[in-house]
């Protein structure tokens, strides 16, 4: 089955000037800026943008999402799996609004994105007109920049500003709301790419006496370990990643964000640092000597309790953002710029090293988290099916080569814990807003921007209902996405939470749910339910070799826990196992 | 790094963009911290803007505040300093009944004393203006309101350093 058909448009300059309308401008800046898909949702105030894309769509494959927010996420699973920026495109007032939660997701997760929205004409700004709403107020806190257009001659330079903006430095989602006499109005059009604005530094100079201080520290330590964060992907950095901690020998964990940068298989790679990462970088987090962290900011999520973090260590930070340094943890040596670049620098300064007896901490710590969490979710002896056992049929099934697309609660954490990266960039998942819904969409995204890899999207019965309508999507462009709907009839991660915290009062957790194989059949999409473990492996293989779209429903353990676990407040290395 | 709760002032030049403000007030508004005062002008380099904000908070969070105001696209540079490290002025306007001026002999000392300046005399009002820092212009306030203030309103604080900007030679940069 064919995903979609664009040509792909190359990004260029366009000199010459031409007397065209705003609207046609748009549809002109996103060609010279290499857009050969977008996802949107038309309305009365974006209507002359659309009247362009119609006569455009040899050229650029507009996407009907079911709902603005899916257009974001589905923006966001594009930018994710390509490296290239995200465009979601939505009317005035509601249709703007119903990007906001979207584009703050990209802004927390850095995700590069151009939102593009109409805004009422210029002489109705402030007047409560119909669909009227100041989206660039509303946006401020969660953009990178936003910017108002009333004026159709300043469409070229903002939107090469957006552009620029959104993928440079660290990435992030930029809005441009643009006004509907803007969009009418005829004006002398060329096009000039931004290469640069006179405020902004996208990345920091890096220091050598920085990155010497770092070898120094990084060749002295006897139980060094590394955190790696999507810092490492965005910049494409994973082979020099690679390289550094291969000649240096150091034992690294990853973000949920930086999962996939290298093989989940590598022998370096040691697991998940975090709430519900694994047990032996977790803990081992607070006996290293040197904690190396890479492209990541220190979130709660990963860091538990600041104040028994990794305070035996020395901190050295590579990180783009000058922000982000001793926000969350104070540093010893900070090393400013990007990963990539600073990376390649560190390499020819580092000892070869192997650091056997401490990679030996590790295994063992393993063996005890294998045995108490990890043999049960894998190869349960219990008679429910659990989350675990569909992730490692999946990574069988797929030999590891799928982007797992994950929504949010218990399901995502089992899916990056267990899921097999081969290749980078192929676990897409809301990391720091924990946004439920966002799966489906971005899996759509995401399959369109890569569509010669299999895509399987993850989520929960309460997740996917959130953003459920985007099956329409799906169906219409017949984008070949895996749909598995792990079934609990619970939001599992709040019910979990409720049992351990708050003895077991499930308030509104416990979900009725409807025929998810009729929901997806009505669309349809081959779908199939599984209850019973015997029937899983050929689900999942009838699931892989469907060249369309297919739904699989797996009925598992309702009251299923995620272990390990770190308590809110507790420190890493009080991580529980159960 | 102290967690004391101390009075910075704020320097920030930027672009001269519509909806910075909101951008720079939702930095401190997201972080829960109230501005004590606020002010935007032209600086000393053409099309750039200076804010002066003054607030309250530890210097461990005014650093990270710091950071976050110059990741902002059209922040240029953002700075703070101590109270000590900077000059200074308030302004404020006193708006009082003009027979206390005749009435009441001691305002004539008060105005002298403070080195505030009389704007404008009527029969009804006359207005007070005195520029100063905040101690001064509080005291002011303080001797004036015992025989009663017909209006009252105070400017936001704004302030050069003792210190050399490093940002000069950076902005003379943007003229050319």
């Amino acid at each position: 089955m064919k995903v979609v058909e664009t040509k792909k448009v190359q990004s260029k300059t366009i000199n010459t000037t031409e007397r065209i309308s705003g609207s046609e401008a748009i549809i002109k800046c996103l060609l010279a800026e290499g857009v050969d898909i977008l996802y949107g949702y038309p309305g009365g105030a974006i209507m002359p943008v659309y009247d362009e894309l119609y006569k455009y769509q040899d050229q650029i494959h507009h996407v009907l999402t079911r709902h603005e927010q899916g257009a974001t996420h589905a923006a966001q699973g594009y930018a994710r799996i390509s490296g290239k920026v995200g465009v979601a495109i939505a009317t005035s007032g509601p249709g703007a609004t119903n990007l906001v939660t979207g584009i703050a997701d990209a802004q927390i997760d850095s995700t590069p994105m151009v939102s593009i929205t109409g805004q009422v004409g210029s002489h109705l700004l402030g007047s409560d007109a119909f669909q009227e709403t100041d989206i660039v107020g509303i946006s401020t806190p969660v953009t990178k920049w936003n910017c108002q257009i009333t004026k159709a001659s300043q469409i070229p330079e903002v939107l090469a500003k957006a552009f620029y903006i959104a993928k440079s430095g660290r990435p992030g989602p930029v809005l441009v709301d643009i006004t509907k006499d803007a969009q009418f109005e005829e004006f002398d059009f060329s096009y000039k790419k931004c290469t640069g604005i006179r405020s902004y530094k996208p990345v920091p100079e890096a220091d050598e006496t920085d990155l010497k201080a770092a070898a120094e520290l990084i060749n002295n330590a006897k139980k060094p370990m590394v955190v790696w964060g999507q810092g490492v992907i965005l910049s494409k950095a994973e082979d020099q990643f690679k390289a550094v901690i291969e000649k240096a020998g150091i034992p690294s964990a990853w973000t949920i964000l930086g999962a996939s940068a290298i093989p989940t298989s590598h022998p370096l790679n040691i697991g998940m640092v975090g709430m519900h990462g694994n047990y032996a970088p977790n803990v081992l987090t607070n006996q290293c000597d040197v904690l190396i962290a890479i492209g990541m900011r220190f979130d709660d999520r990963v860091t538990g309790n600041l104040e028994s973090y990794a305070k035996q260590a020395k901190i050295i930070h590579f990180e783009i953002d000058p922000a982000e340094v001793d926000k969350n943890v104070k540093t010893d040596v900070a090393v400013l710029g990007d990963a990539k670049a600073s990376l390649e620098a560190l390499l020819p300064l580092l000892n070869t090293n192997s650091h056997v007896e401490w990679h030996q901490k590790f295994k063992n710590l393993y063996k005890i988290e294998y045995e108490k969490v990890i043999k049960d979710d894998l190869h349960p002896t219990k008679e429910r099916l659990t989350m675990g056992e569909v992730l490692k049929e999946i990574n069988i099934q797929t030999k590891g080569e799928a982007a797992i697309v994950s929504d949010v609660g218990q399901h995502q954490m089992i899916a990056c814990r267990y899921a097999d990266f081969k290749t980078t960039k192929s676990n897409i998942t809301s990391g720091g807003l924990g946004t439920m819904g966002f799966a489906l969409p971005a899996a759509i995204g995401a399959k369109m921007a890569a569509p010669e890899r299999e895509v399987v999207m993850i989520a929960g019965d309460g997740g996917y209902q959130m953003t459920i309508q985007e099956l329409g999507t799906i169906f219409q462009q017949k984008v070949p996405v895996k749909i598995v709907v792990l079934n609990n009839e619970f939001l599992g991660m709040v019910r979990q939470w409720q049992q351990l915290f708050f003895d077991k009062r499930y308030a509104s957790t416990e979900m009725t749910n409807p025929d998810f194989v009729a929901i997806a059949k009505g669309y349809h999409i081959d779908a199939k339910k599984v209850t019973e473990r015997k029937d899983l492996k050929d689900a999942v293989k009838e699931m892989i070799a469907c060249e369309g779209p297919y739904f699989l429903e797996v009925c598992v353990e309702k009251e299923g826990n995620v272990f390990p676990m770190i308590p809110t407040g507790a420190s890493v290395s009080d991580i529980r196992l159960e | 790094m102290s967690t004391e709760i101390k009075q910075f002032t704020v320097s920030i030049y930027t672009e001269n963009n519509i909806g910075l403000l909101n951008r720079i007030s939702a930095i401190f508004q997201r972080r829960h911290i109230n501005i004590e005062s606020i002010n935007s002008s032209v600086s000393e380099i053409e099309n750039v803007s200076k804010w002066t904000i003054v607030v309250k908070l530890s210097e461990d969070q005014m650093k990270k505040i710091q950071g976050q105001i110059e990741k902002q696209v059209e922040v240029i540079k953002a700075y703070y300093h101590t109270e000590e490290e900077t000059i200074y002025q308030e302004s404020c306007l006193f708006k009082i009944k003009s027979d206390l001026l005749f009435d009441e002999r001691q305002i004539q000392n008060i105005i002298k004393e403070s080195n505030a300046r009389i704007v404008t005399v009527n029969k009804e009002f006359f207005v007070l203006e005195k520029s100063g820092r905040t101690q001064e212009i509080e005291l002011l306030y303080r001797e004036l309101s015992v025989f009663g203030i017909m209006q009252f309103t105070r400017s936001g604080r704004i302030a050069v350093t003792k210190d050399k900007m490093k940002i000069s030679t950076m902005l003379q940069a943007f003229q050319h």
